[in-house]
């Protein structure tokens, strides 16, 4: 018999309560998953190449005023700057207010939005329609889905900010490598229902002709609007998000302290187990050393059977947690995680995080059944 | 016959160190659910507690929020002049036109800056505000409140705890140019906690809306005129207005705590199932630790259902421990406040962390709920034995 396979003859020696300890570990580890899963997409990751290229240039002191939509041609002339195009948060309700119902709308450029969106794929047709219908809009794929829209269909939206019903032909349904859950329209079919909205626009997205290139249009674009009444705030793509998430509060405070509940959490189940099994066999250790096993070898059985079953464990965790976190990242209704999937490095993680929380949980109880004395041990009666 | 409890207290002495390890891990998972319930909870007391039912709150037909869009002032004498409107300290109808738009602040801990709601409104609006007289909803604390046609704010206590330059006698700036701060106020937990208020003319030409308000607030004289009023204002055609309730404006907001409810049901929810499995690894130990003195306890006549609520029992003893250990791990953070943002205002709400009776007794059900499931099957089991076998076991 083999050193592994006693170790896992052991592990599964008692089933029912491998299989419980297994699951009490496992379930914490779905959490954990989708806990460094979220701050992977929300801190660690950069999104797709050319999302690394965008920034998007807003009011300096909040979203809720607009710019002068000339700054468009300004920013344009900015070294590195390769297309800029306005968007307009619309935030127009679609059937009613029920929250289910919501998703954001932006008036924008059709000519020029694809140029800067250029990781937004559109067939080439439904493009060429949408930039000749003034009333036009185009949905991403995602958002379509989920409302049952297809090309050709009308829909209203109730404007909230201005008092405008804008009724829209869905032109052209596209998808982005992260589904963004919007719509677009012509900014100029807003113009003509909101006429304040001629000479103004909320943000505007600008791509840049490499990654480089980001924070020194940043600062050139902030640089040059400093003296002006209307002061801009132009940042990456990634850090508007960020903006958005540090909206939520402590985000980071709050996702370390779950995930530090759920790892001590395991970690208890673990070492429970752990020192059940081994006062259980404090005879067999003593067996074990009269056969000849020194203490470390002792020790190492223990650690190696709770290192299996929590790796195991980690196993059945992760594929939970990646099969929940694809749940809840197609939801359309929770926006905020939106796109956002398991990735390897996250498993990888997780799984290491799993042997560890088995390892650590096993020493003091290992390290006491190593220490057992022989005769002691033998007159052992549980 | 029923068991005697002192049985299964003594059990759970016996084996201190599972017994403690299982409460822990059920301590562990309370926390966890209990510092979610309070956030939500404090978010909650943040939005209801905004709102008075005799105040109705008038904004632009469609509008959903005082941030999107506003309506011509020259309307606003119609308004006032409505029925069932409560009279000020000068015995005209309490009235204030007001608007709201948001700064960036920079955070005291520089961890970056954040929105915040900034409200111009009338004198009546002070006055509104610190209605009824006996338990007002916003109290002075510090210095005074601002005057009318002053360069002048007043910023609430969780403001100025939070953000940099906010004590009395010091310069925010916004808009076109400096704002002396001269007071500090209280509104008690409500999101008036997040705003800072000055004078609304003032603010409107700082932000070039003049001749025009995001909205208007209006006193009635009790909650029932308040109804009537809100009705007067949304059927009036000429004035294209919607009228709503405070109380009914404020509540639609708490869908700002949406992420974190989504993320505590999830949490709960799998956490919970993981504790009952630890449990009942327990369980099913003590159970097979036990099985001839359950033996022995059947053969001097115990039933087979007073063995089954004994271990149930015992259960859920362990897990009323662990339930109150996690209550008392969230103790210290009662009170703590932090920011999210209203996600109709895009500016900072600050709330506390409230750990209301309600959110306790919810803790301590989850938690029996946790110890119940976890105590069933084991017990079950340990009720089936077979007496012979254990015995000679």
């Amino acid at each position: 018999m083999t050193l592994t396979t006693f170790v896992t003859k052991s592990a599964f020696r008692n089933k029912r309560r491998t299989f419980l300890t297994m699951l009490g570990i496992a379930l914490p580890l779905v959490i954990l998953t989708v806990m460094m899963t979220v701050w992977r997409a929300f801190y660690a990751d950069n999104g797709s190449q050319q999302s690394t290229q965008r920034l998007i240039t807003r009011h300096r002191v909040s979203l809720t005023f607009s710019l002068p939509i000339y700054y468009r041609q300004k920013m344009a002339a900015v070294p590195g700057v390769v297309a800029v195009v306005p968007t307009q948060w619309f935030g127009g309700l679609y059937i009613d207010d029920k929250p289910e119902h919501f998703f954001a709308q932006f008036a924008t450029d059709p000519l020029d939005f694809f140029k800067v969106y250029t990781d937004f794929k559109i067939p080439p047709d439904q493009l060429d329609a949408w930039q000749h219908d003034r009333a036009g809009a185009v949905a991403d794929g995602e958002l379509a889905k989920k409302f049952h829209w297809r090309v050709g269909d009308r829909i209203v939206l109730k404007g909230t900010i201005w008092d405008a019903n804008l009724e829209l032909t869905i032109r052209g349904i596209y998808t982005a490598p992260q589904p963004t859950q919007s719509l677009y329209f012509d900014r100029k079919y807003l113009e003509e229902a909101v006429p304040v909205m001629k000479d103004q626009s909320g943000t505007f997205g600008i791509l840049a002709a490499s990654p480089g290139d980001v924070p020194k249009i940043a600062a050139a674009i902030d640089d040059m609007f400093h003296n002006s009444p209307q002061q801009t705030k132009t940042e990456s793509e990634k850090a508007f998000g960020l903006d958005f998430v540090a909206m939520l509060g402590n985000v980071k405070a709050f996702i370390l302290g779950i995930c530090g509940a759920v790892i001590f959490a395991s970690l208890l189940v673990s070492a429970n187990t752990m020192a059940m099994s081994i006062r259980e066999r404090t005879r067999e250790v003593a067996v074990l050393k009269t056969l000849g096993f020194t203490r470390k070898a002792v020790l190492a059985l223990f650690v190696g059977e709770a290192v299996v079953v929590a790796v195991l464990a980690g196993v059945v965790g992760i594929l939970l947690g990646s099969g929940l976190m694809y749940t809840v990242g197609h939801n359309p209704n929770l926006g905020f995680f939106q796109g956002i999937s398991v990735n390897t490095v996250t498993m990888i993680l997780a799984l290491l995080l799993a042997g560890l929380v088995g390892f650590v949980a096993a020493l003091f109880p290992s390290y006491h059944a190593s220490q057992v004395d022989i005769v002691e041990g033998l007159r052992y009666i549980g | 016959m029923a068991i005697p409890i002192s049985y299964n207290i003594r059990n759970l002495k016996l084996r201190k160190g599972l017994t403690i390890m299982t409460a822990l891990g059920i301590a562990l998972t309370v926390t966890t659910v209990v510092f979610l319930m309070a956030l939500l909870a404090g978010l909650r007391q943040a939005f209801v507690s905004s709102g008075d039912p005799q105040n109705v709150l008038v904004l632009r037909k469609g509008s959903t929020a005082e941030l999107s869009g506003g309506f011509d002032a020259s309307l606003f004498p119609t308004l006032k002049n409505l029925p069932g409107i409560a009279k000020d300290s000068k015995g005209e109808p309490l009235a204030s036109g007001e608007w709201v738009v948001v700064i960036v602040l920079p955070r005291k801990d520089g961890t970056g800056e954040v929105n915040v709601t900034v409200r111009g409104m009338m004198e009546d609006g002070l006055e509104m505000r610190q209605l009824p007289k006996e338990n007002p909803r916003v109290k002075k604390v510090a210095g005074e409140w601002f005057r009318p046609g002053q360069r002048e704010v007043v910023v609430s206590r969780s403001i100025q705890r939070r953000f940099a330059n906010c004590n009395v006698g010091d310069t925010i700036r916004f808009g076109k140019g400096d704002w002396k701060v001269v007071g500090i106020f209280d509104a008690g937990g409500s999101s008036y906690d997040s705003e800072v208020w000055g004078d609304v003319n003032q603010m409107a030409s700082d932000f070039d809306r003049q001749g025009a308000f995001a909205s208007a607030y209006l006193r009635a004289t009790d909650a029932s005129a308040a109804n009537a009023l809100k009705n007067a204002v949304s059927d009036d055609q000429r004035l294209k207005l919607d009228g709503m309730l405070e109380t009914d404006y404020y509540a639609k907001q708490t869908s700002s705590g949406g992420p974190i409810k989504v993320v505590g049901y999830i949490v709960g929810i799998i956490m919970g199932i993981g504790s009952i499995f630890a449990a009942m690894n327990t369980m099913y130990a003590a159970v097979a630790y036990r099985s001839r003195e359950i033996a022995t306890l059947r053969v001097i006549g115990f039933s087979r259902p007073s063995i089954l609520t004994s271990f149930v029992f015992e259960s859920l003893v362990l897990s009323l421990l662990g339930g109150l250990v996690g209550i008392v791990l969230m103790l210290p953070f009662n009170g703590m406040t932090t920011g999210t943002s209203n996600q109709v205002t895009f500016s900072e709400v600050v709330f506390a962390l409230r750990m209301t009776p309600q959110v306790v007794l919810a803790a301590l059900v989850f938690a029996l709920v946790m110890g119940f499931f976890g105590g069933l099957a084991p017990a079950w089991h340990a009720a089936r034995q077979n007496i012979l076998t254990a015995l000679r076991g």
